[in-house]
């Protein structure tokens, strides 16, 4: 065997390690899933349950509304997804394209915000929930998390790059920036909605602390919250606790499969560029 | 903008930008004053609010759970940081060989981060339970005795680091996979016909031209670092005894358990002169270095 070949079974073999902790953790969550109660804790573990069933996702399903907290995050997730592509894109938009007074002052500001932590914002946002009113509904979940300076600012940086021209003779025609906007810039501008989307979306799925701060009840606990919650009532049923991980994973599971190679080109684009 | 007249150029404007600014500023602009301003104060919500100048701030100055907080902060960076970064730079420099199903092996790699830090933290659990965990079982193949993890309070928050250095390799990977790939081939080629062996290669041209990348993946990583909170409240709430009580607990515990509005938000904003503070001197610190090859 020659030298060059040696090296590529060693890397595929540093590869291959790699991957085995990677996905052994899940597959151990699987394994414990489809286990009784009573076998949970056999040793030496058995990967492959000897009577694989499905009695602990009854469990998960029996004393939390796991359906429930699944709309929520996807009800919550969608909307607010959507919302804040629209919006920072207009926005990115309007500090890309149209001469206003104080655009440059305003949008320093947008960036200096950036700065300060999300946990900055925790109380005062805790209290204006609170005075209104809207402490354990969906609008207390969504809004806070649609206008987001980042994505302004990703959005500016995707329409600087647009050449001019392309605008120009849509206004020789007599349209007008909404119609520009809506008619041809959005579809020039879709990997970046794409990269913006899927952003938008794992944080919405994802968060923790915010729901954790404004929702008390299950009926607008999202899923990471449902999950947590499950923590307290099934202490050591690690078959129950995993089987309700496990149902928490796979939406977004799916989602990953499907818009992979996005996730990671917007992932790498957003990063360094 | 020609042939625009003022009404209709306001009229876009409001269109296209007032959704975002009245929102920015409704959610996140007043919420950052009003945070700095109750930071000058004393509330617990219900009775009335008290101006006390400074006190909040030199109450955290002398707190000892916030010291104990911070402390275990930097510890979680200490041990997160250097590993993830040292990780991912390995494995990224695998994947960009050319090798059959790298596409595969980054997707794999990657899974963790689109999991929630609340389920990877649930698994890490159970992977770390002292008796039963997968984890003190391999470890017990080997001969070694496994420790207590999360129930220790001298492993508890290696556990911690653990799992989310597990949770962040394919993130950080796939970013220095972007950096590695705009390295220009012919430095190799070059360097090849010198013959110079792969650790100088490394040393003199991998390592070097990925300063920018690295300068950004030290940023974002340590931003994100200051503000752990979600495995550490799944997996350990702050303990045992308070051994992984962070920045972002405190912040927690004062504001929605013992309803220290004002308390809160002064820890709040030493976090954030904390995270700015590091932030500033890195950037200094890359300028001063010639780290950038911008």
């Amino acid at each position: 065997m020659n030298k060059s070949r040696m090296k590529k079974i060693g890397m595929y073999l540093l590869l291959t390690i790699g991957a085995i902790a990677m996905i052994l953790p899940f597959l151990w969550m699987l394994s414990t899933s489809l286990k009784s109660s009573n076998v949970t804790f056999v040793l030496p573990p058995k990967w492959i349950p000897d009577n694989p069933n499905l009695e602990s996702y009854r469990q998960v399903f029996e004393t939390v509304p796991m359906g429930r907290f699944f709309f929520n995050s996807v009800f919550v997730a969608a909307i607010s997804t959507f919302f804040q592509v629209l919006i920072c894109s207009m926005a990115g938009y309007a500090f890309a394209r149209i001469q206003f007074k104080g655009r440059e002052v305003l949008f320093y500001v947008y960036l200096a915000t950036l700065m300060v932590p999300q946990q900055v914002t925790l109380t005062p946002l805790f209290i204006m929930m609170n005075m209104l009113g809207w402490a354990n509904t969906y609008q207390a979940l969504i809004l806070p998390g649609i206008f987001s300076a980042f994505g302004t600012f990703l959005m500016r940086q995707f329409f600087l790059g647009i050449p001019n021209s392309i605008e120009e003779a849509a206004f020789i025609d007599g349209a007008g920036y909404v119609t520009i906007f809506f008619r041809i810039i959005i579809h020039l501008a879709k990997p970046v909605f794409a990269t913006l989307f899927i952003f938008a979306f794992m944080a919405s799925w994802n968060n923790f602390l915010w729901p954790l701060i404004i929702t008390t009840d299950t009926t607008h606990m999202t899923l990471p919250l449902g999950l947590a919650s499950l923590k307290g009532r099934w202490t050591t049923d690690w078959n129950v606790l995993m089987a309700g991980t496990l149902v928490s994973i796979v939406p977004m599971m799916f989602v990953y499969i499907f818009t992979q190679k996005y996730i990671i080109k917007g992932l790498t684009h957003t990063g360094l560029k | 903008m020609v042939g625009f007249n003022k009404w209709t150029k306001a009229k876009t404007l409001a269109i296209f930008l007032l959704p975002s600014l009245l929102g920015m500023t409704v959610f996140v602009i007043l919420p950052i004053i009003s945070s700095l301003g109750l930071s000058f104060t004393k509330w617990d919500l219900i009775g009335e609010i008290k101006w006390v100048g400074m006190a909040n701030y030199s109450r955290v100055i002398k707190d000892p759970n916030i010291h104990g907080a911070l402390l275990h902060t930097l510890q979680f960076i200490a041990g997160y940081l250097p590993s993830v970064m040292i990780i991912s730079l390995g494995v990224a420099m695998l994947l960009n060989q050319k090798l059959k199903g790298v596409v595969f092996f980054r997707a794999l790699y990657f899974i963790p981060v689109i999991t929630s830090w609340v389920a990877v933290s649930m698994i890490w659990k159970w992977l770390l339970n002292p008796e039963y965990g997968i984890v003190n079982y391999l470890l017990s193949l080997i001969g070694i005795a496994g420790p207590g993890w999360l129930v220790d309070a001298d492993w508890a928050m290696i556990g911690v680091i653990l799992t989310s250095v597990w949770k962040d390799i394919g993130f950080i990977t796939v970013i220095y996979l972007a950096g590695l790939q705009e390295i220009p081939g012919h430095l190799y080629e070059a360097a090849a016909i010198d013959g110079v062996n792969g650790w100088q290669k490394f040393r003199h041209i991998t390592w070097p031209m990925l300063s920018s990348t690295t300068f950004f993946v030290v940023t974002i990583s340590l931003i994100n670092s200051f503000q752990v909170f979600d495995q550490v409240w799944v997996m350990t709430e702050g303990g045992p005894a308070g051994a992984t009580s962070v920045m972002v607990q405190q912040i927690y515990l004062n504001a929605f358990r013992y309803y220290k509005m004002g308390y809160a938000s002064a820890i709040s904003w030493v976090l954030f002169i904390i995270i700015f503070a590091f932030t500033f001197a890195q950037n200094r610190m890359q300028k001063k270095w010639g780290y950038s090859d911008e």
